[in-house]
């Protein structure tokens, strides 16, 4: 799930997760640039990087979550991989790990990418996935295409050896047909446009394109559509008793700004949905909560993606 | 708890402000903000390099700025001296290489793969690249007035940590173990040094593979002479930041983790003794009608609605009880702000129903910005 700034993407991978794990299945919700999003989401504690429970979704269904911190992530993968794991202290105090997880270009995205990955992969005893779903808090619009073409990443640094074989690994899960990078959006301009060249660059690096979610959309009401009558406006605040004939005519007037921007809001909306239209994916449309995304708003959204198909 | 009014005006007419730093989290309109405080510092007569990180298309035209090249351009139609420039990281970081390095070393810098992918990676060299081009700008004295945005970082606050970072890694053991080889003249370094070192060295090889370190050794060795200048500009840039001649304005929307973002940066600002002009809060929602509350709207509007009559007003009221409940949210989202941070100075910009295209839309802002 990627998005841009603000346009509540860790609210709706949150939410997608959700839908996903009802009816009793499990989920992993992922996140992977340190901003502890999902516990700030589902009012917790900051997460440790481990894998917990953290929720239970409609019809049963258990939402885990990760928090991935890249450093452990290198450390536990050195153990995997090399058997390595007195050697971490080692490389943590010689620099080794500051370099490879902050300065080094792509190994830290190929670390939680490979993280992610074997998540994915995990079987059980039985050679059952251990989760059924994967959902990832991916980085911003802007830097998804990057962040996911490892192989790319890692070219010019890696052409042989352990970290290419690693990077080619995390490129069969992320290109495969079982994965969808899906974008969020408001249906304003900026955001709009950066998921159409977020939706292009993925498809020229070859990347599997899911759908878009358009996140707060507010209800309009048809009544409101079109020209309308301020006099009957005025009539409609006096019968509410909420003016007399000295205000009810000021009253309304304030109104009738708010029904014209609104009108406004609706019409830039109309071009921005046909925008959307161009990029030839399937939409999902999320309302706005009245409330903010708190708990509660959570499984309003999930229902809202369950219903549209989306889960 | 009221917040106090944050005078902008008051510090872009300030002759001793040198540099304003936009900061804040992801889709607040940094950019937007720092354009039109550099526009309205310009046309207050002072004279202004706005420098831009990742700025969006549409705002980025707005300025007149087409082309990413590193170079701050005179934007038309301004009525002042104001000059926009987009960072273009690659280039920033090629140009410190050859202004440091003899022509043959920094050849070999510029065609090392490690070197290329490094300067083009987005997870931390933009940062540095930006607090090293606000230094040439602030060092080349060209303008009394440098604008930045900050880059779109994971977390708002990288571009602090970049130049510790950086310390940290020049400073480290790592570095010294990966220039080995070319100190010891050739011969196979690992075996001249201690037993630990040996045994990072061979895990790095296994780990990394010896083509990636061998590529990782030549950088840094051929780098060795960059570094130390690189490093120390680093220090002084952020000695700068903590100048007084420096504002820091974050920026914010009045939405929950933007706001607690900003409350994070405030802290944080603190710490690191910078100097905090104030919070600027962008697309604050009101009501042309804000004395009929969102409970008596819908009252009134169910109401109407049992008795069948005045569907229209009945549908306004309606609007108007979402519009009321979505100010009365965003507003206790500032109460909390302004009562963790009772002294933080704040101004706010009100929610507009179209992006900003043109010089127009810039001073507009700048004017909502400065209206106190």
């Amino acid at each position: 799930m990627t998005g841009k700034g603000g346009t509540g993407k860790t609210t709706v991978a949150a939410a997608l997760a959700l839908a996903l794990a009802a009816g009793g299945r499990k989920v992993l919700l992922v996140e992977v640039e340190g901003r502890q999003g999902i516990a700030q989401v589902f009012d917790l504690p900051p997460l440790p990087y481990e894998e917990r429970k953290i929720a239970v979704a409609p019809g049963g269904g258990d939402v885990h979550a990760l928090a991935i911190d890249p450093e452990e992530a290198m450390l536990e993968y050195l153990e995997m991989f090399y058997g390595l794991k007195r050697m971490g202290k080692a490389l943590t105090k010689m620099g080794v790990v500051d370099f490879a997880t902050t300065i080094a270009p792509g190994l830290r995205d190929v670390l939680v990418t490979g993280k992610t990955s074997e998540a994915v992969r995990r079987r059980d005893r039985t050679g059952k996935r251990v989760y059924d779903t994967v959902v990832m808090d991916a980085p911003p619009t802007g830097r998804v295409t990057r962040f996911l073409n490892v192989t790319q990443e890692v070219a010019g640094l890696a052409r042989v050896g352990p970290v290419r074989t690693h990077a080619d690994m995390v490129r069969g899960v992320v290109a495969s047909p079982e994965t969808a990078v899906h974008f969020v959006t408001l249906l304003e301009e900026m955001p709009v446009q950066e998921t159409l060249d977020g939706v292009a660059e993925l498809r020229a690096a070859k990347l599997p394109v899911g759908g878009i979610f358009v996140n707060m959309v507010r209800a309009v009401d048809p009544t409101l559509a079109g020209p309308f009558d301020l006099a009957e406006l005025a009539m409609g605040v006096k019968a509410a008793g909420l003016g007399d004939d000295g205000n009810a005519a000021v009253i309304a007037e304030a109104l009738a700004g708010e029904v014209v921007e609104q009108q406004r809001r609706a019409e830039l909306e109309r071009t921005e949905r046909d925008a959307l239209e161009t990029a030839g994916v399937p939409r999902y449309e999320l309302p706005l909560l009245a409330d903010g995304a708190d708990l509660a708003g959570l499984y309003e959204l999930a229902e809202a993606i369950r219903t549209q198909g989306a889960a | 708890m009221t917040s106090p009014e944050l005078d902008l005006d008051g510090i872009i007419d300030d002759s001793g402000t040198r540099i304003v730093v936009c900061c804040g989290s992801g889709g607040v309109g940094k950019t937007t903000t720092a354009a039109a405080l550099g526009l309205r510092a310009a046309e207050r007569g002072r004279n202004v390099v706005v420098l831009t990180v990742d700025p969006a298309r549409r705002l980025a035209q707005s300025m007149g700025l087409t082309s990413l090249d590193n170079t701050p351009r005179k934007v038309a139609g301004a009525d002042g001296e104001l000059f926009a420039m987009m960072l273009d990281m690659k280039r920033t970081f090629d140009e410190i290489i050859e202004a440091h390095a003899d022509p043959e070393r920094a050849r070999q810098i510029l065609t090392n793969p490690f070197y290329q992918s490094l300067s083009s990676s987005f997870s931390g060299t933009q940062e540095y690249m930006a607090m090293e081009k606000l230094g040439q700008l602030r060092r080349s004295g060209e303008w009394d007035l440098i604008i930045v945005d900050t880059p779109p970082s994971r977390s708002a606050l990288d571009f602090l940590d970049a130049p510790e970072r950086l310390g940290r890694f020049l400073d480290g053991k790592l570095i010294r173990l990966l220039m080995a080889p070319a100190k010891a003249g050739g011969r196979s370094a690992f075996k001249i040094l201690n037993a630990g070192f040996g045994l990072v060295a061979g895990v790095l090889t296994k780990v990394l593979g010896a083509q990636v370190l061998k590529d990782i050794q030549t950088f840094v060795s051929a780098l060795d002479a960059v570094f130390g200048g690189f490093r120390q500009r680093a220090e002084q840039t952020y000695k700068l930041l903590q100048a007084p001649g420096t504002a820091f304005i974050v920026v914010a929307t009045p939405e929950r983790d933007a706001m607690r973002e900003a409350s994070y940066f405030v802290e944080r600002l603190a710490e690191e003794r910078m100097p905090l002009a104030g919070l600027v809060i962008n697309r604050v929602h009101r009501s042309p009608a804000p004395d009929l509350s969102a409970a008596r709207s819908t009252a009134a509007a169910e109401d109407l609605e049992s008795r069948g009559e005045h569907e229209l007003t009945a549908a306004v009221l309606r609007l108007h009880a979402g519009r009321m409940q979505l100010a009365a949210r965003e507003h206790r989202e500032q109460e909390q702000f302004a009562s963790a941070h009772p002294t933080v100075p704040v101004t706010r910009v009100p929610a507009m129903s179209q992006d900003v295209h043109d010089l127009d839309g810039l001073r507009e802002i700048g004017e909502l910005l400065a209206k106190r």
